[in-house]
């Protein structure tokens, strides 16, 4: 009966383990591989400008969350300038601000935005339908004729705009269109007849996204609302397109001036940009910004708890390469868990740095320790007396590397001393009474032991599952308990018991 | 392929009954020994007092040493003791078993012939008590006992140290039996990985099956040169009664017996050990599994003669040692004794 409880429980286990990693897969697209890339493009805006020895004020309008694109991280360069970042229902923007300035300024705003797919674009409020100025004559006439004409070849707000956008630059383009472009630019001219038929439109302006380009400006688009004003789409100026190109990205869809500048002439903004592949879960980490309370993920956490996770959440990962390596290998290993600890070092000083220094370690400290022996201390007064030797080994030692200038050896400080003390201890104690070769034996077992479990926990796969799906810990859990069942032999018990198999050969 | 040759195949194994560390853990410790016992054989002194209540004989008890304070006393204690040992009474796998053969002139002479002085001698209690012999590094206690005068019988198997002999006892039953010879290699001790040599025995009989050092099988002890083959117990059935008896004295259910021959008081208890290591299948040659499995279908409360004659009866083996014939003559010899 208990048996079939442990069974239950392991079932238990894997399945709650695996249902609440694939859910945090499906539900918040974190990808199995580490390897998995997304895109991200880094934009720059650049803004030029003289100033007139005066105070200056330069606001730029600025991109927010919006459909296939999130912005994650946002920078700007401006020395002497004060900043202030500022968010309204029309969008974002950012405000330079100085008492003097004189000469040519340039300001930089650097943004990185992540592409992605199930990023959705803020519910935006469409613009009143301005009071229109009245065009003058003969021009009204023109204007009132290419309404009339589009309005009557569309169904809704939508197909209204593309012909009224062919009518004006198509193929169709006539003497009233040829007119008005006279007065206006092509997109000013669709909004202002747009809005003259009452249908809410704006222009607004976007940066066609391209690899390693510079100098780029802002291209118009006009922003069209359908009847109800909760639904709008992108129409090119030009060609009437409807739709958002997927390399668009709207840098101002508030209908306002990209760049205001008081105080300075000539002045304009020029934007760069490059696109890059970054690791998923970097990319992903900014996802959790609207973390829910449902949504149990280390990732709420501050940034430096997490960095304290991602190592304790390793943990687990080398006890099961120690549960592994002595129930179904039979690896000997000087204290259990040792290895695990002298893993983890390894993870912060790199594997041959860590090995160099693990050895040099022990074994200057066996050298001092056969001398401790002879002063016939009392056991945890020499343990302590090991432990004040490993420091001064690892102390002097750091000194050392620093001033040949090899930096790797400033990490032997993240070794265990404790640990290292009580290895030391047992290892002094295995040698006086079993010799040199147990030693061997023990020390390579658990030497072998951390080597394995640096590997499986420095693993970029390894620390990307554990990381990101807490349910892997429950699939760990039940491993362990499976290897705790197992009675079969262990791999190193069919070596030590062939003499016995051998008998039976001659008989 | 030449160093697949060291290897085999858990099915060979299998079908020859061995049984791994893992299932002896799961399996027979875990099942049968219940962890509250432990601490009755863990501790050599519980066990010696506990030994003497159920009037099975051990070596005699010169004294304990239980604080640091009390170590400036030990060379008063030992006036008088030509031979002793010093345990410490948690301690594990032989560790920290110190051997004195004799004392001449305040020097204390080991087994091997080197010499200690009182100052080693109390270095050691020491560090006995500090607990750096225990199990887990617990502050424990030094049990000092008279030396045994090992039966002449045995005195050319063996190099410098008592052999002793490992009756594993399941559930009452002796299962199997085996004598382990120090040799130069093992310093004296009885212990198999330091490089004793285990001879496999008989439990009808008490004469030996076969042997090997280091897990390789050998004819003649390494030291002495003696041939193994003619190996037999003396008292042979009263000391497996005395294993035996130990089930009802601790109630453990797989249980590790080690025993000495004296020559003056026979057969005598050493020590227990909850956790009898697995070697006891090298040396006999012989998985532990059938016999394992034989005596867990036996009733529960068969007094310890008929468990031994039970064993005796269905465990007798043909020595390998021996080309043909059987060792009938010394086994009466041995029984009779």
């Amino acid at each position: 009966m208990s048996r079939l409880m442990f069974y239950i429980i392991v079932v238990l286990l894997l399945v709650a383990g695996v249902a609440t990693s694939v859910h945090r897969h499906v539900q918040f697209e974190i990808p199995w591989l580490p390897g998995e890339q997304r895109q991200v493009w880094e934009i720059e805006a650049g803004i030029n400008f003289n100033a007139q020895g005066g105070p200056v004020q330069v606001d730029l309008a600025l991109p927010s969350h919006q459909a296939g694109y999130r912005v994650l991280t946002e920078n700007t360069a401006s020395s002497g300038y004060g900043l202030a970042y500022q968010a309204d229902e029309l969008g974002r923007t950012a405000r330079w601000t100085i008492r003097e300035a004189v000469g040519s300024q340039a300001l930089y705003y650097s943004v990185q935005m992540l592409v992605s797919q199930d990023a959705r674009s803020p519910v935006q409020t469409p613009p009143e339908v301005p009071v229109t100025t009245p065009w003058e004559s003969p021009y009204d006439t023109a204007a009132s004729q290419l309404i009339e004409q589009a309005w009557a070849r569309s169904a809704n707000n939508a197909t209204f705009a593309r012909e009224l956008i062919r009518d004006i630059n198509g193929e169709r383009q006539e003497e009233n269109a040829r007119l008005l472009l006279s007065q206006e630019n092509p997109a000013a001219l669709v909004v202002r007849l747009l809005n003259q038929a009452g249908v809410q439109a704006r222009e607004v302006s976007g940066l066609l996204l391209e690899d390693g380009r510079r100098r780029q400006t802002l291209s118009s688009w006009i922003q069209v609302f359908d009847e109800s004003g909760e639904e709008w789409s992108i129409f090119h100026p030009l060609t009437g397109e409807q739709g958002k190109p997927d390399n668009l990205l709207l840098w101002e869809t508030g209908g306002r001036a990209v760049l205001e500048v008081q105080g300075g002439t000539n002045s304009r903004v020029t934007f760069s940009m490059m696109t890059h592949d970054q690791p998923a879960s970097a990319a992903v980490r900014n996802h959790y910004s609207e973390d829910t309370l449902l949504n149990f993920s280390i990732h709420s956490l501050p940034l430096e708890e997490q960095a304290l996770f991602q190592t304790i959440l390793l943990i687990p990962i080398g006890a099961l390469m120690v549960v592994f390596l002595r129930v179904l290998v039979g690896i000997k290993t000087s204290g259990t868990f040792m290895p695990v600890l002298i893993a983890l070092a390894f993870i912060q000083t790199t594997l041959p740095t860590g090995l160099i220094g693990f050895l040099l370690i022990v074994a200057i400290g066996l050298i001092i320790r056969n001398y401790l022996s002879y002063l016939n201390l009392l056991l945890v007064a020499r343990v302590s007396a090991v432990i004040i030797t490993v420091i001064a080994i690892i102390s002097i030692f750091t000194v050392l590397a620093y001033r040949m200038g090899l930096s790797a050896g400033l990490t032997i400080t993240f070794f265990p001393m404790i640990i290292l003390a009580w290895t030391i201890e047992r290892m002094s104690i295995l040698w006086e009474e079993e010799g040199p070769k147990q030693v061997l034996i023990q020390g390579g077992g658990s030497l072998i032991t951390a080597i394995l479990a640096y590997l499986a926990m420095n693993n970029p796969w390894v620390r990307h599952i554990t990381f990101n799906f807490l349910g892997v810990q429950l699939i760990l859990m039940a491993l362990i308990l499976l290897l705790g069942n197992y009675t079969g032999y262990r791999l190193l018990e069919l070596r030590r018991f062939k003499p016995i198999t051998d008998d039976e050969k001659p008989s | 392929m030449s160093w697949l040759k060291n290897w085999t195949w858990p099915t060979r194994l299998r079908d020859k009954g061995i049984i791994g560390m893992n299932r002896r853990n799961i399996r027979y410790i875990g099942r049968y020994n219940s962890r509250r016992l432990y601490p009755l054989v863990d501790d050599k002194l519980k066990t010696k007092l506990l030994a003497q209540q159920y009037g099975i004989t051990t070596p005699e008890l010169i004294g304990t040493v239980t604080t640091q304070f009390g170590v400036k006393h030990i060379g008063a204690m030992l006036t008088g003791h030509t031979g002793f040992v010093i345990k410490p009474a948690k301690g594990s796998g032989g560790k920290g078993i110190l051997v004195i053969e004799k004392v001449e002139d305040n020097a204390f002479i080991k087994p091997s012939g080197a010499k200690l002085s009182l100052t080693d001698i109390e270095r050691h209690v020491s560090n006995i008590l500090s607990g750096l012999y225990s199990l887990g590094g617990s502050p424990d206690v030094a049990v000092i006992e008279t030396l045994i005068n090992f039966d002449e019988s045995l005195m050319d198997y063996t190099y410098e140290g008592v052999p002793d002999i490992r009756v594993i006892v399941f559930k009452g039953y002796p299962v199997m039996a085996m004598m382990r010879l120090s040799t130069a290699a093992s310093d004296g001790k009885a212990n198999l990985h330091q490089g004793a040599v285990g001879v496999g025995l008989n439990i009808a009989t008490g004469a030996a099956l076969r042997a090997v050092q280091f897990d390789r099988p050998c004819f003649s002890h390494p030291d002495t040169g003696h041939d193994l083959a003619s190996l037999v117990v003396p008292q042979w059935e009263t000391l497996l009664n005395l294993a035996a008896g130990c089930y009802e004295m601790t109630g453990l259910g797989y249980l590790g017996t080690d025993m000495v021959l004296d020559r003056k008081y026979g057969p005598m208890l050493l020590e227990l050990n909850a956790r009898p290591g697995l070697a006891i299948q090298m040396t006999n040659g012989e998985g532990l599994r059938r016999r394992l499995d034989l005596v867990e279908r036996q009733p529960d409360g068969v007094p310890a003669k008929q468990r031994v004659a039970f064993a005796q009866h269905h465990f007798a083996r043909q020595s390998e040692l021996v080309d043909s014939e059987p060792v009938e003559s010394s086994d009466t010899a041995s029984t009779g004794a």
